[in-house]
């Protein structure tokens, strides 16, 4: 399995990361060297073996369902760029 | 050519939990905004989620109560997506292992004009837990948009169906059934203006006798029965005129406009994301023990559809009405506690279902509000049957109630309001109203069955209504042989 130039297009796009034409030339040729990789991989029968979910053999340990934050939103937006009535603000998006 | 209509619903119920699926925040619906927002739910670098028990525990309950298959190990995956309002850049959700798969609920689609009202099954897909995103608002901040993260991080189950519903009457009917089952299991407060129960309807059409579904357009975000049935009838007959004048219908996403009541293109599948799911490396998979599941196995409360069945049984109503009756808890309640305060089920549910619905609308109340309480309704009813009250004057006393103008006892006395029993009295009024109406009587006896009516219609005049009508009839009857 290859990319083609406009995979590498489509997957900056999918990221919002701005990809010139060089850019992307040189990504392509990168990321089809990891492909190699992946091919050795997938070259290993795995028919019997179910996928794993994570790394590691052990399962979610669970919260009880209780309050224990409190309002740090003054806090948190001293970062922010712009902020009004309380409101994260950002340039306008309409779906 | 004649059509045939496929719907499939995707529900995002939110879940009546204190906290957040991933955080400690709570989720209490307006405050105002980014004061329920932690560290976790706002996406700061090098934070954790740790899953809320409670939101699992929600998920469990609803799988039982569907009879569906509890996905003992269940996985989380990031759906990723660039949005304002869901800072990590991905939601986390469950794709190839959720939490419920399969499961069935039992709908009634009401009659329409002359037909029985029906009886089907709608089978389940899956359901699975998700975390909700932030809200983003569009008025004006000198020309940007306003970013809210409270709901950002609340607990949704996402409940999908099989494409089994043929029209959108089918739709609500199982829109209605869910939303009755999810309220009455306790798992979410149904709150449809604020978004506690939204509806996304897949609707394709096809030739009936076609095997393969057509191409299904999905309307999104329905957050009423009422715009629901307007959205899929809107897009149904769009679909079929689209097929018939020569054109295609193309997948895509569209928003109903309740103002226009139709519905408009918002992305179509060319544009569509491609959401690269893969497990969560932040969460583990989940397991569910036996223990855990028989434990709220036993907490659940007697089902919506074991308690149509038992009312149909104990109480002689009919199958719809027992849907109706328990469209929700407390109606239910309210039906089974008024029936058995006057052992009389069938005329409960007439009075649940006719007087007191009609009353409540008409009030915008709800059954929980009712100025009539069961144990009263009950104590009417208790009145008709043992010929106390007819119907009519039981609307009176039931209007008394409704007032707060005390018992049913005291309102019948208050009121002079009792069926007159003493027939020496009734005779009296029978003897006067023949010996007026001589022309009524000569009809009668001339074959004119109408004009027994209009004497039966006198007599209770004459008695302000309180005659027994059963009573006037064989009177009038005997006197007119």
């Amino acid at each position: 399995m290859s990319l083609t130039p406009d995979d590498v297009k489509r997957i900056a796009r999918l990221a919002r990361i701005e990809t010139s034409d060089a850019e992307a030339q040189a990504t392509q040729v990168q990321l089809n060297s990891i492909f190699g990789l992946i091919a050795a991989m997938q070259a290993v029968d795995t028919r019997d073996i179910a996928p794993m979910a994570h790394a590691q053999e052990v399962t979610q340990r669970l919260r009880d369902d209780v309050v224990t934050e409190t309002d740090r939103h003054a806090a948190f937006q001293t970062i922010a760029p712009a902020v009004e009535n309380g409101l994260y603000l950002v340039p306008k998006v309409i779906e | 050519m004649k059509w045939e209509t496929v719907i499939g619903l995707e529900v995002h119920t939110q879940l009546a939990t204190k906290s957040k699926i991933f955080s400690g925040s709570s989720t209490a619906f307006g405050a105002a905004p980014n004061t329920q927002a932690s560290a976790v739910d706002i996406a700061l670098p090098g934070v954790l989620p740790v899953l809320n028990k409670g939101a699992v525990e929600c998920a469990i309950r609803f799988g039982l109560a569907i009879g569906a298959n509890l996905n003992r190990v269940n996985v989380f995956d990031r759906k990723n997506y660039f949005y304002p309002d869901l800072p990590k850049g991905y939601q986390i959700s469950q794709l190839a292992k959720p939490i419920v798969e399969g499961g069935a609920l039992k709908i009634i689609v009401p009659s329409t004009g002359s037909g029985q009202s029906e009886e089907r099954v709608i089978h389940l897909t899956r359901a699975h837990l998700e975390e909700d995103a932030g809200k983003s608002l569009h008025e004006d901040f000198h020309g940007m948009t306003g970013i809210d993260l409270n709901r950002a991080g609340t607990p949704l189950l996402e409940i999908v169906s099989e494409p089994e519903m043929r029209s959108s009457a089918e739709a609500v009917a199982y829109a209605r059934a869910l939303h009755a089952l999810v309220t009455w299991i306790g798992i979410c407060d149904g709150n449809m203006q604020e978004g506690s129960f939204r509806v996304d309807a897949n609707v394709s059409v096809r030739p009936v006798g076609q095997t393969e579904f057509g191409t299904r357009r999905e309307i999104k975000n329905l957050n009423s029965f009422r715009f629901l049935q307007q959205a899929i009838d809107y897009e149904v007959r769009w679909q079929i005129e689209t097929l018939e004048d020569g054109g295609r219908v193309t997948q895509a996403t569209v928003l109903f406009d309740p103002d226009t009541g139709e519905t408009r293109m918002m992305r179509s599948k060319e544009e569509a994301h491609d959401y690269r799911y893969f497990p969560d490396p932040d969460l583990l998979p989940v397991r569910l023990d036996e223990d855990w599941i028989a434990a709220v196995r036993a907490t659940l409360p007697e089902l919506p559809a074991a308690m149509q069945a038992r009312f149909q049984r104990d109480y002689g109503v009919s199958a719809y009405d027992a849907t109706v009756l328990t469209g929700s808890r407390a109606l239910a309640d309210y039906f089974e506690a008024a029936a058995k305060a006057c052992g009389q089920g069938k005329l409960a549910a007439n009075w649940v279902m006719g007087e007191l619905s009609a009353a409540l609308n008409k009030a915008e109340l709800d059954i929980a509000q009712s100025p009539v309480s069961s144990a009263q309704l009950g104590a009417l009813i208790a009145r008709i049957q043992d010929g106390t009250l007819s119907g009519k004057l039981a609307r009176q006393v039931f209007e008394g109630l409704w007032e707060g103008a005390g018992e049913v006892d005291a309102i019948i006395e208050a009121r002079g309001l009792r069926q007159m029993s003493d027939s020496g009295e009734l005779e009296k009024i029978v003897d006067d109203v023949l010996a007026a109406n001589p022309k009524s009587v000569e009809e009668f006896r001339a074959g004119k069955e109408k004009a027994f009516n209009a004497l039966v219609g006198q007599v209770m005049k004459a008695s302000r209504g309180k005659a027994n009508p059963a009573q006037v009839n064989d009177l009038l009857k005997a006197k007119l042989q």
